[in-house]
């Protein structure tokens, strides 16, 4: 028999928003953005492997606006799902379960993710000035 | 005939089943090191030209490293992607269909970085 005002979950409208929920989406919305970059990394060999012209296609694209902003989209993914990723690795020895550690690592996650991807964009863009 | 509980038994646990887990949690590790490398050495190619990339590919070092991260990236992407598929899709032919496009998608893109690299690498050594 079906209790028509039994409580559902999760009501996403109403249901409250928490670090720990929206690492936790984020943490495949990464790994799908970097599933789709893995494109751009094989299409990277691929053309330096065939060639100057390919490889000159290639380079074009990662030098023009889109190719920036998905060169930034695909470090960021890389740095969160990387540091995130750590993060589950500890979780399945069996550590930081509690609710104190899931928020501590959640922000440690958010300010690992935030720095390397500054400074790999300050040592990139300084590599390809100088 | 078996009854259910006979055919439960020993399947708990983690006896059997656990494979794509496990090799999830192995992959992720292997990638810590071979992606924090990769990014350091693409930094250090930024601007860089097709015959220097080539050269760099051509080390042994780096051509090892990139074939292992290949095949880690697109053994982890596989599996990561499956468990999307399978809590998203709920029908099941679309599901099935999704997850052979999937697997065979990461299959022919890993081989085609991994000649890649190697055809590079092979290049600069004979």
């Amino acid at each position: 028999m079906r209790s028509a005002d039994r409580p559902i979950s999760p009501h996403l409208q109403i249901y409250r928003w928490q670090l720990t929920s929206v690492l936790s989406i984020l943490h495949r919305a990464a790994g799908l953005a970097l599933s789709a970059g893995t494109i751009l990394l094989v299409w990277w060999l691929v053309a330096a492997a065939s060639g100057p012209d390919a490889y000159q296609g290639v380079a074009d694209f990662l030098g023009s606006w889109l190719g920036f902003l998905l060169l930034f989209g695909w470090t960021l993914s890389l740095f969160y799902h990387l540091c995130n990723g750590i993060r589950h690795l500890v979780w399945d020895t069996g550590h930081g379960l509690d609710l104190k550690s899931t928020y501590l690592g959640g922000w440690l996650v958010v300010g690992g993710t935030g720095a390397l991807t500054l400074i790999a964009w300050i040592a990139g863009i300084s590599s390809w000035v100088y | 005939m078996r009854s259910p509980l006979g055919r439960a038994i020993g399947l708990g646990s983690a006896k059997e089943g656990v494979e794509d887990w496990w090799l999830q949690r192995i992959t992720a590790l292997a990638l810590v090191p071979l992606t924090l490398w990769f990014v350091i050495a693409v930094i250090r190619l930024a601007g860089a030209d097709v015959d220097t990339v080539r050269d760099w590919v051509g080390h042994p070092l780096p051509a090892i490293f990139l074939v292992l991260l290949l095949i880690a990236t697109f053994w982890h992407a596989s599996l990561g992607l499956q468990v999307v598929i399978e809590d998203y899709a709920h029908a099941e032919f679309a599901k099935l269909g999704l997850v052979i496009v999937v697997r065979l998608a990461c299959f022919a893109l890993a081989v085609a970085g991994i000649f890649a690299v190697l055809s590079m690498a092979l290049e600069t050594t004979s």
